[in-house]
């Protein structure tokens, strides 16, 4: 239906084009003077019957699938859905769905069945009801778009006008995603405030969300502190801009001071590709290797190493951020004016001295923001962790020992069921507000610094 | 004043031995200094080897897959002829195993059918389905081993080792050695890493579903993110006024583009799956998350394109009559396109490697067939080496770093792409 749909608007936008391009040019045929060209009596056609249509179709295809399931629930007999928590609720409705969808599992009660026939026949008439909105408005759009063609009228300024307008929605999405991340995040946060107060949230030092399902399942009472979680996030992180700043550091000095131009055109792309590899593949790369690898020195030295370090998780995700710090800090180099760098050589310097002791000042607020920057995606980077770090949050500081982050925590609770309604799932929303406020706060100052820096020179 | 010009000459005599230390010294520093970044460089590029090295030395292996050639005599005694579909194809197999090892006793024969892979049964019920006539005579297939075989023949089990740390005994390797004198054993490329979707079997899986998954949400998330971005782009470089609207705007984009990904998976887990009530594990949803991820980063390149045009280009379309818009859409986006197209390459490679949000909204699924509309539930190539890496069979270690190995392939090609097109269509103004 939603094909039959575009194809009927897309012809509709063709034969608006032509029909009003023809009867503009017919007009300048007969001897008038066209404020506009024909075209954009075409174009404005175009957009008058494609940019309502395209908003009406969409904002079916949004509605219809809660509507529809509101109306087949309301439309059960009554009283088949008394006594049902939600969850069964929810559970029913997926069965008729799938019953719906021809994939009937057992023999199905009769409401039901007959529940999935009238999910399949409200579907039909949903499909059939917006092809004809949209044909409706296809028509009032030609047929106004047509009344419109007139030796005075501003087609383009008009055409103009609409492009304009949609240039600003396209600008204006970023902020009401930016608005959607904060609202669905504050929204479920508070939903697990309200189960588990905020000051335990904030700080609690014992993380043990395996809270029971069911009355009768042992498992831990639930304890929702993020400290130990927090805590161990900080070591990872640690871990790895402890290794990757020097090297990155170095690397860019390198790059930017000594290296011949032809070393620097192989080199540089060769660092990028480091970045450019999915996280995925370091998190495999991490438990195939490095912790292993971890695993055996720490045997050969007789330290005790638990299975998942924050050490293989840390060092592995250095190895990402080292192209990232490089190539701040070269920017950042390279961003010092070219007279320091002479003044520095004239006087007699030798060139580690110019770098040390001139450009590296010079260069350090650059560099402070790009290593904030590399601090924030640290704190963000999910999937190396995933799979590399562990699962148990713990208060500890000690690199060798295994520990949890808040995007581990994250992507744990919220893989497998996502019931809307416990505060298991819910406390992924808290920890992601955290996380986001803590990634937008450092990426703030960076920002701050980097400008300030960039002040000093210009 | 001469008198002082010869005290500064005798204090700062370059040829006195404290002066050619002191520059020895320096001298020094400066190549310890160099070497520090050599050093650093070189570290980097040797865990890129080693990185590299592990994937194609590790995924080589499951790009050939270990198959082995029988003759399965279809009995009517496990099939109807009325209704092949619902033979025992599985005794069916059985009886192929004891036509090929005539010694083997009835205790045997269950060990020994291990050696096919599961899928073997359904290759034989599909021929004979097709062409019932083969009831009563002998089909000859070549199906895969399944996984501890398949490790055997690529010398990946240790044969002296004490036979209760290994997955196949004595007996076992004694068989397969006598199917491989025979002749029956091969090892052909492995195809069905293509052709397949995922499977529980390591020998049966493969990235068909991720494969098309993965393509499903790329194509949505560049409808969605390309005009979205351009026309952010535009409005922001060349109309917007400057006022606090367009500063809020422009901080905004920014800070998107810094939001950890996962972040971006709670977005789309809260709105698209809890109010919208769109399916779980679809590409449609993944492709729409991973659009808003793209976004920031196409309107940040389209932007750069745009500011690159000189502004000799605009005066000129201006003073000829264009108006502001002509200028844009028939001058200024024209000469940026190449740009744009280098940053939105890039930006979609980003979103092909990208697993975080996928995984919170479900496309670590398993799912046995190839996705046939956006709507399916589905996998995506990175969320496919998710599941493989948690994965605990022998096969599945070698089946990961293929797939990684098909991913960076195709990162690698997206990448070549847009430096082919910076390289073919950049100008220097």
């Amino acid at each position: 239906m939603t094909g039959i749909a575009f194809a009927l608007l897309l012809t509709a936008a063709l034969t608006g084009y032509m029909m009003n391009r023809r009867a503009a040019l017919a007009l300048r045929d007969g001897g008038q003077r066209l404020h506009s060209v024909g075209m954009f009596h075409g174009l404005y056609a175009v957009l008058a019957v494609v940019v309502p249509s395209v908003v009406v179709i969409l904002l079916w295809l949004m509605l219809q699938a809660p509507v529809i399931n509101a109306m087949v629930m309301s439309g059960l007999p009554a009283g088949t859905l008394d006594g049902l928590d939600s969850g069964a609720r929810q559970l029913a409705q997926a069965e008729i769905q799938s019953i719906a969808g021809g994939r009937i599992f057992g023999s199905p009660e009769s409401w039901k069945l007959d529940a999935a026939e009238r999910l399949n026949s409200l579907r039909g008439l949903s499909g059939w009801l917006m092809v004809a909105v949209v044909a409706l408005v296809v028509a009032a759009g030609l047929w106004l778009t047509r009344r419109s063609v007139a030796p005075q009228f501003r087609a383009r300024q008009a055409v103009e006008r609409i492009v304009l307008g949609l240039m600003i929605f396209c600008s204006v999405i970023a902020v009401f995603v930016t608005v959607g991340i904060v609202l669905s995040l504050v929204f479920e946060s508070i939903r697990f405030f309200q189960m588990v107060p905020i000051t335990e949230f904030l700080f609690g030092t014992r993380w043990e969300p395996q809270i029971p399902i069911r009355a009768d399942q042992i498992a831990a009472d639930g304890a929702f502190g993020w400290l130990p979680v927090l805590l161990g996030t900080l070591v990872i992180t640690f871990v790895a801009i402890v290794i990757s700043v020097p090297v990155g550091l170095m690397s860019a000095i390198y790059l930017n001071e000594f290296a011949s131009p032809r070393f620097r055109a192989v080199a540089k792309p060769m660092l990028e590709i480091l970045a450019g590899i999915p996280t995925v593949v370091y998190g495999f790369f991490a438990i195939l290797t490095v912790a292993p690898a971890i695993r055996a020195w720490g045997a050969a030295l007789g330290i005790p190493v638990a299975p998942n370090t924050a050490l293989a998780a840390g060092g592995v995700m250095a190895i990402m951020l080292i192209p990232f710090i490089s190539s701040f800090a070269d920017d950042a180099l390279s961003a010092v004016p070219r007279s320091l760098r002479d003044g520095s050589m004239a006087l007699g310097a030798t060139r580690s001295e110019t770098m040390l002791k001139v450009l590296f000042p010079a260069a350090v607020p650059g560099i402070v923001g790009g290593v904030l920057l590399a601090i924030s995606r640290a704190i963000g980077e999910t999937m190396i962790v995933v799979m590399a770090a562990g699962l148990i949050a713990k208060m500890t500081i000690n690199p060798l020992d295994s520990v949890t982050t808040v995007t581990v925590q994250i992507v744990t609770l919220l893989i497998g069921d996502t019931e809307f309604d416990s505060p298991k799932t819910l406390a992924a929303f808290a920890l992601g507000l955290m996380l986001f406020i803590l990634t937008l706060l450092i990426n703030i100052v960076a920002l701050r610094v980097v400008r300030k820096y960039r002040e000093l020179y210009d | 004043m001469s008198d002082q010009s010869a005290d500064i000459a005798q204090r700062h005599d370059w040829g006195s031995a404290r002066f050619q230390s002191n520059l020895a010294r320096r001298r020094r520093n400066e190549k310890i200094l160099a070497a520090f970044g050599l050093g650093a460089i070189a570290m980097a590029f040797l865990v890129l080897a080693i990185l590299l090295w592990t994937l194609i030395s590790g995924g080589a292996q499951a790009f050939r897959q270990t198959h082995v050639a029988i003759e399965v005599p279809v009995s009517a005694e496990w099939v109807d002829p009325a209704d092949p579909a619902k033979g025992n194809y599985r005794n069916v197999i059985r009886d192929a195993m004891q036509t090929t090892f005539p010694d083997a006793d009835p205790s045997e024969l269950r060990a020994l059918s291990g050696i096919l892979s599961n899928a073997a049964q359904f290759v034989v019920r599909d021929k004979v389905v097709a062409d019932p006539s083969l009831i009563g005579q002998t089909v000859s297939i070549d199906v895969p081993t399944s996984d501890p075989y398949d490790q055997l023949n690529k010398g990946n089990v240790d044969t002296q080792s004490a036979e209760n740390t290994r997955r196949l005994s004595d007996a076992d390797i004694a068989a397969f050695q006598q199917l491989k004198d025979q002749d029956r054993i091969s090892l052909p490329i492995n195809w069905a890493l293509f052709t397949n979707a995922d499977s529980r079997f390591p020998e049966l899986a493969g990235l068909k579903g991720a494969i098309v998954g993965s393509a499903y949400a790329l194509l949505i998330c560049f409808l969605i993110s390309f005009p979205l971005g351009i026309g952010a782009a535009i409005y922001l470089e060349e109309f917007a006024p400057k006022n606090k609207l367009s500063d809020i705007i422009e901080v905004n984009i920014n800070n998107l583009a810094a939001v950890p990904s996962v972040v971006f998976g709670l977005l789309a887990l809260a709105v698209f799956l809890g109010w919208f009530g769109m399916p779980r594990s679809a590409p449609l949803v993944g492709g729409l998350t991973l659009g808003i991820m793209t976004l920031p980063t196409i309107i940040i390149a389209t932007r750069a394109a745009l500011k690159a045009v000189p502004p000799s280009i605009r005066e000129a379309a201006l003073g000829v009559g264009a108006s502001k818009q002509q200028v844009v859409f028939g001058h200024v986006l024209p000469l940026a396109m190449p740009g744009i197209l280098t940053g939105t390459i890039i930006g979609l490679a980003q979103a092909l490697g990208e697993t975080a949000p996928l995984l919170l909204i479900g496309m670590n699924a398993f799912v046995t067939a190839a996705p046939a509309t956006p709507f399916d539930a589905s996998t995506a190539l990175p969320t496919q080496i998710f599941i493989w890496a948690d994965s605990p069979e022998r096969g599945f270690v070698s089946r990961t770093s293929a797939a990684i190995l098909v991913l960076l392939g195709f990162l690698v090609v997206m990448n070549a792409v847009a430096i082919w097109l910076r390289n073919r269509f950049e100008r220097r103004w």
